[in-house]
């Protein structure tokens, strides 16, 4: 269990104080308004009362959570307390690619709101540490410059998708409640700051052998990792998080177990072992590989974006509270709380001075090993128990944790090293969620950065560490052992420095040449035209413009040019799970070098072809990170091409620039994919609108879907269309075998989803009143879900404020009446209006179209019968009947804007006339003349 | 001296009616770029401003106008597309591609349409290069090489819209829509059409690229300003050489659009369309009657004009019948009566003629049944009778089912205009049963 860590030395006993404030019978719960810590050693308790800022151990000892308690109970047996309480986050525990939402770099202090409802926010009374302080501030008003770290504030929520403005209403009310004393118990700091001699020794026995623990790397990693998957409680949540989305990991897909699958076999894959070698540490010797490490650090900071920068800034400060709070009570057993300094100098250093405290506190005493020993692994259990917020667990977890427990027996940190490896380092590779790849160098880098400025300040404490360092290592060396990890610290650090310049400009450029072949864009002037038909070698281009396209200059024009649908979003919201499921299927496909198909359907707008393409783009990224190998990408249209048969010829061509005629580029690419070849790459193709590559013999797409099958093919096909059930309706068996079940459908967007579409995309530029958005995406979610009418809808809606406000006041929102003045004209039928602004004649017609209709008792009549009614009509209004001819070119005029259906006119007087519109329109658009 | 000076302002005269009969030509054959149309005014600066963020922000677009026939479409456009070309910024900047539904009947046309007018590197004088995937494949190369801030604009004007979408698969809908959708050359596709139910002829993945924006040309005109838009359309423009001539012209404009018949006339007219094509038919009829005799439309010529539009085709053609064939149609007629509408044949046609000959005729002889069955060919070849089934082999043509395309108004009408009517024939027409 990860979050076995030191603070367990500390024993805590946790006390519901004060009377009983409540009960709830069905429950069976008893509500309390205190809970006091006893903290062995410690005089005074800290008292924690319903309302307070509290903190509570998490995995990360550096990062605790940081929630407001709401409720305390316990249960009929007194036993169990439990706490109700509200979840705050560290900007860190955003998941990484939703931190560049907040639009700004975020405070150090600074927390924000969770607003999750799927989040558990019940936890073990007993994983309360202490108190906090929190402030709540203004959106608009700036950070308080204090030099005190003890206070976090809050001016944003995060609901998992959007930072938002809180409702101040909802944390009002315990605002007062806070603002705790600040003398004794104020701050973190709950444990009591002396150990008497017992305790302190029998925490000592374990702590000892608990010393090596900072192993760097993996504390690094561990907590890193945590950090930034928000607040990862046990394994399945970290897991669930590193999908990055909430409700993908409420559905066990497919691309679960495939992962899991992998998973396994990747571990023994090379790039897995790299990333191994990196995270299980005992091999390096400190200093050498914190060189390395800083020299790696200093060339990527070079290039690293500057987000990054700010975010080992926004890091630091986090430790100061607790240092200085350390400082304050010398003999404190701060470990659990330990900050996010990367751990191995300032921890060496704390655990060195408590070790020669805890010594003059008191002979050492093997018992007190013992018991502390047994207690923890007693304890276990009770902890495993505590309800978390997300209670998704792997399956894979459960051997790990046995092992740890054996383990816990013997060390309990050596536990927490041993799981925080096996939780992290094989997932890595081989969980892949592209966060995970993506962040794999920012997370070291982030770290790394830290361990920079660490370095500086405690440069002296390294030796007590190495000491220290030495017996964990064999342990880990054991552990880790079926990671093939047997090179020397030498062959290690010269992989590492060989690693380290492989990751710089000249790989990368390299790697940068041959993605930009992949060929999505070969201009055909490139392609040597063997039988180039065309005139001279055209080059397909359009004339480049002679004034430049002019920026948008206001916030609507802004807005406007952001919500256009071709401007792409820097990450896609909403198909968080999709674009998990496709990753892993191609990623898995290009490391094992094997192939596949996978069908990919939903109705137009959902961001079928968006999600594929950011897939590819996050593919291609890590493939030039020499993370995976290299693959090739192919995409083709059936709508963008004149025959199914020309699928070939485009593949053909994009793929190694041949032109061919259909039959040649078949059989050409039949060879190619039926034959080994020597240094052959992956081919991701993807075939867009499928549907249309259908032929009566269907070869087309049973050759697509046949190749991947081939031993050698080394293919990839994602196939995309609108039909759920398109195998199933259009193809024959052998077709839609060959196809598989590896299926996906995109479900229509919902309208919480379009609102999320629209404000990523807005990205902070404030043009749309809340309530218009709610309109578009709620009127665009219960039309047809499509992501695309929804964008239009806004855009236009932009372009009707920005006319009917003038000119002069540019900062106008979008408002309610926009909204609907949009809707009614993209959504309002035009038929009512098309009969009221048409000619009295025509309207006359169409009364005697009704009329005849009705005579007759069908809704079909000819229009001879039609126009005796007319006539009949024309005498009643008191107008001169018109001429027969006059009268077929009224009722092909209405025939022409579909108001009525008409036979081909040749029929003259016999021409079957029909309504297009329903009786009732009609006779309402007349009657409110 | 007196004569000359006269002879000589005649001269003028003659030489400024040409002028200003010229002028007014051009304008009612849509031969000139229009005027700003009436009361369309929020319609178009729509377009417009859409058009004009194209041309200058290299934002895509994708618009629909739909309106009417003859509710001025096209000359909206024309009129946005002039106002936009003459702004610095827009001129030279953006290329235009104008297609028609009923030129280009199916993509591969099209597609050579599109290349032929962008001038892109296929072509050769005014030929296009290279097959029909081909040259979808370098269109969309192309457009997609291109980039909102680098590539000049393209307007895609598809007239007759709904035309495009009967081509196979869409392609060419989808294709430009689709660019229309992502960051590549900027385009505006504005597609002009006159159905009301245009998107439900789109495919749902075309339609989902659709921007959705219409733009309806529903004119809610009353007859007053239908006047005065007669009274603008007939009216000389400001830089008429003679000017003294343009005010006369001018003022008699305007003394025509207040006459009593003049305004029943158009009235009429108004009550029967609202749309401006025929209202330009109208006045280009009456604007021929101007002669240096008299030299400005008389009320006189729009009542005339008028009664040459409502003129019924059918009773016309009437009129230069046989008295044979006039006979056979009363025949027809009858038989009509008798059997409500159900389909006729020549033998029964031809027994209701010899009973008529036999019992009433005076005035018309007997005339043999050969002459009779070509007299009733000749009709049918005017279309005025209409066999029922088109295969005409198995059936003897004396015995195919036949139905008259002609409304007893028409008849009755045209009999008693007809020059020289035997009486008889006149009566026999009248009688209710034969």
């Amino acid at each position: 269990m990860s979050r076995y860590s030191m603070r367990l030395r500390i024993k805590r006993t946790y006390e519901l104080e004060g009377r009983q404030i409540g009960t709830d019978r069905k429950l069976k719960r008893h509500f309390y308004n205190t809970l006091k810590i006893k903290v062995d050693g410690r005089p005074e308790d800290a008292v924690v009362n319903v309302g307070d800022y509290i903190i509570i151990e998490s995995d990360d000892d550096d990062n605790p959570y940081v929630a407001q308690l709401l409720k305390l109970f316990c249960d009929e047996t007194r036993k169990v307390k439990k706490a109700l309480v509200q979840w705050y986050v560290h900007y860190c525990e955003v998941p990484k690619n939703k931190k560049k939402l907040l639009g700004r770099a975020p405070h150090p202090q600074e927390i924000f709101y969770y607003n999750d409802p799927s989040c558990d926010s019940e936890v073990d009374a007993e994983t309360i540490l202490g108190k906090v302080e929190v402030k709540h501030i203004k959106v608009e008003a700036p950070f308080p410059e204090t030099q005190t770290n003890n206070t976090l504030y809050v001016k944003l929520s995060w609901d998992t998708k959007t930072f938002k403005a809180i409702d101040m209403g909802l944390t009002k009310p315990w605002d007062t409640v806070t603002t705790p004393p600040k003398q004794g118990t104020q701050s973190p700091v709950v444990e009591s700051p002396k150990s008497p001699p017992p305790s302190a020794s029998s925490q000592r026995g374990p702590a000892l052998r608990a010393l090596p623990t900072p192993d760097p790397t993996v504390m690094r990693r561990a907590s890193s990792t945590s950090s930034y998957t928000s607040r990862t409680m046990s394994t399945g949540k970290i897991r669930s998080r590193e999908a990055e989305s909430i409700h993908s990991a409420s559905k066990l897909s497919a691309s679960k177990l495939l992962s899991e699958k992998r998973r396994g076999r990747a571990t023994s894959g090379p790039a897995v072992r790299k990333k191994l070698e990196l995270s299980s540490p005992g091999k390096l010797i400190e200093e050498e590989m914190l060189s390395k490490l800083m020299d790696e650090e200093l060339a990527k900071k070079v290039s690293s974006p500057t987000k990054t920068i700010e975010l080992s800034i926004s890091l630091v400060p986090l430790m100061d509270p607790r240092k200085s709070r350390r400082q304050e009570d010398e003999e404190e057993e701060a470990f659990p709380l330990e900050p996010l300094q990367s751990p191995d100098q300032p921890t060496a250093a704390t655990l060195d001075s408590q070790d020669t405290t805890r010594d003059l506190h008191g002979p050492s005493d093997d018992e007190f090993v013992e018991e502390g020993v047994t207690r923890i692994s007693a304890k276990t259990p009770q902890r495993k128990a505590t309800p978390r917020r997300s209670n998704l667990r792997g399956p894979s977890r459960t051997p790990s944790r046995r092992k740890d427990l054996s383990s816990a027996f013997r060390e309990p940190s050596l536990g927490v090293l041993e799981e925080a490896e096996h939780e992290h380092s094989p997932a890595e590779p081989a969980a892949t969620p592209r966060s995970k790849r993506k962040s794999a160098q920012l997370v070291s880098g982030k770290i790394l950065k830290q361990l920079d400025l660490l370095n500086d300040q405690e440069v002296d404490s390294d030796g007590g560490e190495e000491d220290l360092f030495v017996p964990s290592k064999i342990d880990l060396q054991s552990s880790s052992d079926e990671d093939g990890m047997n090179g020397s610290d030498d062959e290690l650090v010269s992989r590492k420095s060989r690693r380290v310049s492989s990751s710089q400009t000249p790989r990368s450029t390299d790697k940068r040449r041959s993605s930009t072949r992949t060929p999505r864009k070969t201009p055909s002037k490139k392609a040597p035209p063997p039988a180039a038909r065309t005139p001279r070698r055209a080059t397909p281009s359009i004339p480049t413009r002679t004034l430049p396209a002019r920026n948008p200059d206001n916030v609507l024009e802004e807005a406007r040019a952001r919500l256009h649908v071709s401007s792409v979003p820097e990450s896609l919201p909403c198909r968080e799970q999709e674009f998990q499921d496709i990753y892993n299927f191609v990623e898995s496909k290009v490391i094992d070098g094997t192939g596949g198909c996978m069908y990919i359907s939903g109705v137009p707008g959902t961001g079928k072809t968006a999600t594929v393409h950011e897939v590819i783009r996050c593919l291609q990224q890590s493939a030039v990170q020499d993370e995976i190998p290299h693959f090739h990408f192919i995409e083709i249209n059936g709508m963008k091409m004149t025959d199914p048969h020309q699928a070939y010829v485009q593949i053909l061509q994009k793929l190694s620039n041949q032109k061919a005629t259909a039959d040649h580029a078949a059989s050409l690419l039949e060879k190619r994919f039926s034959n080994p070849a020597p240094k052959k790459e992956t081919t991701v193709l993807l075939v867009d609108e499928l549907d249309l590559l259908w032929t009566r013999k269907q070869n087309v797409m049973y050759n697509l879907f046949d190749w991947p099958t081939r031993r050698h093919a080394r293919l990839v096909v994602l196939t995309i269309a609108n039909t759920m059930d398109l195998p199933e309706r259009i193809m024959i068996n052998r077709v839609a075998s060959r196809l598989g079940l590896t299926r996906m459908s995109f479900q229509p967007y919902t309208f919480k989803q379009l609102q999320q579409i629209i404000t990523s995309r807005l990205n902070r530029v404030k043009a749309f009143e809340e309530d218009a958005l709610q309109l578009v995406s709620r009127k665009v979610a219960a039309l047809s879900g499509d992501a695309r009418r929804c964008l239009d809808i806004c855009r236009r809606a932009t372009e009707i404020c920005e006319f009917s406000g003038g000119k002069q006041n540019g900062a106008r929102l979008v408002g309610m009446s926009h909204v609907m003045e949009v809707l009614n004209e993209m959504f309002s039928s035009s038929y009512v209006t098309a009969i009221r602004c048409s000619s009295v004649q025509e309207q006359l017609f169409l009364r005697a179209v009704i009329a005849e209709f009705r005579r007759l008792g069908l809704e079909e009549a000819t229009f001879q019968q039609v126009f005796v009614q007319h006539q009949a009509l024309c005498r009643v209004e008191g107008l001169q009947p018109i001429c027969v001819s006059e009268g077929l070119a009224v009722c092909q005029r209405l025939g022409a804007c579909r108001l009525l259906l008409l036979e081909p006119s040749g029929l003259d007087l016999l021409l079957r006339v029909r309504l297009n519109v329903s009786q009732d329109d009609v006779l309402y658009a007349l009657k409110a003349d | 001296m007196s004569k000359r000076k006269s002879r000589e302002t005649h001269m003028l005269l003659g030489e400024c009616l040409s002028q200003a009969q010229k002028i007014l030509r051009r304008r009612f054959c849509h031969q000139d770029v229009p005027a700003m149309p009436a009361g369309l005014d929020s319609q178009h600066k729509h377009l417009l401003e859409l058009l004009r963020r194209t041309a200058v922000h290299g934002e895509s677009n994708s618009v629909l106008i739909v309106g009417p026939r003859g509710s001025g479409k096209t000359m909206l456009l024309s009129y946005v597309l002039r106002e936009l070309l003459e702004e610095k910024d827009v001129n030279k900047n953006v290329l235009q591609v104008h297609l028609n539904g009923l030129l280009q009947t199916d993509d591969r046309i099209a597609l050579k349409e599109i290349t032929r007018q962008l001038n892109l590197e296929n072509v050769v004088g005014d030929k296009v290069f290279g097959s029909f995937a081909e040259n979808l494949a370098f269109l969309l190369e192309a457009l997609k090489k291109g980039n909102r801030s680098s590539s000049r604009p393209v307007f895609f004007i598809l007239d007759e819209f709904d035309l495009f979408a009967h081509h196979k698969n869409q392609t060419l809908l989808y294709n430009l829509l689709d660019v229309s959708q992502s960051a590549q050359a900027p385009v505006a596709v504005v597609g002009l059409t006159c159905r009301l139910d245009v998107l439900e002829l789109l495919e749902k993945r075309v339609k989902s690229r659709f921007s959705h924006r219409q733009i309806h040309l529903l004119s809610a005109l009353t007859f007053r300003q239908y006047l005065e838009v007669v009274c603008t359309q007939l009216s000389l423009p400001s830089d008429f050489p003679d000017s003294r001539f343009s005010e006369e012209w001018n003022n008699s404009v305007r003394k025509l659009t207040e006459d009593k018949s003049v305004e029943d006339v158009l009235q009429k007219h108004f009550n029967i369309s609202k749309d401006f094509r025929s209202l330009h038919v109208l006045l280009l009829l009456a604007l021929s009657r101007v002669t240096t005799s008299s030299p400005a439309i008389q009320p006189t010529d729009l009542v005339e004009a008028r009664r040459l539009c409502a003129a019924d085709y059918k009773a016309n053609i009437l009129h230069g019948l046989s008295i044979l064939e006039l006979c056979l149609i009363i025949a027809m007629k009858h038989l009509n009566e008798i059997y409500e509408g159900e389909p006729f044949n020549f033998q029964m046609v031809y027994n209701e003629f010899k009973k008529f000959i036999s019992r009433k005729s005076r005035s018309i002889h007997n005339f043999e049944k050969p002459v009779v069955m070509k007299a009733f060919e000749h009709l049918q070849q005017l279309e005025l009778v209409k066999p029922m089934e088109a295969s005409t082999t198995k059936i003897q043509r004396e015995y195919q089912l036949m139905k008259l395309l002609l409304d007893h108004s028409q008849i009755m009408e045209s009999l008693q205009r007809y020059p020289q009517c035997p009486t008889d024939v006149k009566q026999w027409a009248a009688s209710a049963f034969a």
